[in-house]
């Protein structure tokens, strides 16, 4: 039995991201039954008429484009992606290149080997790592990881990444429970499949920090932080 | 079980030990009377710790970003090959 992978791309404003890494995908997944999912919202910057220049490229069964009218965040998008995947698996991961799609190959490898109904990407890890990181942001980071392993046992060493392959009546049924907003979010989505016994296994990766574009994810985030800490702590 | 509850319960255990320590005054009661502040402190130790320790063994990843360089120059001749237009950002 041949397995299918969905990778769902959430975009806002990714024009040239998107392109690079659509290429890269193809490039290192060649030849695996995948479909690409990108998810805009309405990005002002025209990636949606990029994808459909790719779509030209490589296909329209092979790239689905599924838009939505407005910018309405990142976990809904998922959602949505969701909706319209066909695979066994989803693949989810950001367009801004900080996911490298080289490392594809060993989330596929890894599920097949161990059977897991999800594999997360780690940066903190031998053979994973951040580069483009200031002190301030490492420090942030470790104390944030220190606290929630402290806290809530999870199991996995990196909450917050979201580079992650799911299988997909998995990711079906733990995102409809997830509430939360931002980097909480991809914690939630990991202490509840975790909480429910789903196995979840790791792969090192490499996260390089954004070159191109800019990012959206603002605000307070470590008081924002800390509320779906405490959040996590009386739900699950 | 909710985890708020088996942490809880984790700290019930350790007071009721610490209790029952007092109780029967195995070690003299001034010395049980500091343990909650030696719990306390080494927790707090172990935060610092973790988190320093963390730091300093930072996994970090500096060629990859060289790397990345190569892949975005491989992949934009490839698209300028296929006539897409990604030039203006
Ligand atoms: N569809 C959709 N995509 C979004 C939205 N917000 C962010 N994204 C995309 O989600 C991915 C992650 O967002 P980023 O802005 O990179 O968030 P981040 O990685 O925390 O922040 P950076 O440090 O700037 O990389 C990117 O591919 C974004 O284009 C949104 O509201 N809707
Ligand atoms: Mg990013």
């Amino acid at each position: 039995m041949k397995n299918k992978y969905s990778v769902i791309i959430p975009t806002y404003n990714e024009r040239l991201n998107i392109a690079l890494i659509v290429y890269l995908v193809f490039k290192h997944i060649k030849g695996v039954d995948f479909e690409i999912i990108v998810v805009d919202d309405g990005s002002p910057d025209g990636t949606q008429d990029v994808v459909r220049q790719l779509q030209q490229v490589y296909g329209e069964d092979r790239i689905l484009l599924r838009p939505r009218p407005k910018k309405l965040g990142l976990g809904t998008a998922y959602i949505h992606g969701l909706k319209h995947a066909s695979g066994d698996f989803v693949v989810i991961m950001d367009a801004d290149l900080s996911h490298h799609p080289k490392y594809l190959p060993s989330f596929i490898k890894k599920q097949q080997e161990t059977g897991a109904s999800i594999v997360t990407g780690t940066r903190y890890v031998k053979g994973g790592g951040v580069h483009g990181w200031n002190l301030m942001r490492k420090l942030t980071s470790r104390g944030a990881n220190v606290l929630a392993q402290t806290l809530l046992w999870p199991g996995v060493s990196d909450l917050t990444g979201s580079f992650r392959l799911y299988k997909k009546s998995v990711l079906e049924d733990i995102i409809t429970q997830v509430v939360s907003k931002g980097y909480v979010f991809q914690m939630e989505m990991i202490v509840r499949a975790s909480r429910k016994g789903y196995h979840i296994e790791e792969v090192p990766i490499t996260f390089v920090d954004r070159v191109f574009g800019s990012s959206k994810l603002g605000g307070s985030e470590i008081v924002e932080y800390l509320k779906g800490l405490a959040y996590l702590l009386v739900t699950t | 079980m909710k985890h708020i509850v088996k942490i809880i319960t984790l700290l019930v255990a350790i007071t009721a030990l610490w209790i029952g320590l007092l109780e029967m005054s195995i070690i003299p009661h001034r010395y049980t009377w500091l343990l909650p502040i030696y719990f306390v402190v080494s927790l707090g130790c172990y935060g610092l710790l973790m988190v320093g320790v963390g730091l300093m063994q930072f996994p970090t990843c500096p060629q990859e970003a060289a790397l990345l360089q190569q892949d975005i120059a491989e992949a934009k001749e490839f698209l300028k090959q296929k006539g897409l237009d990604v030039s203006s950002v």
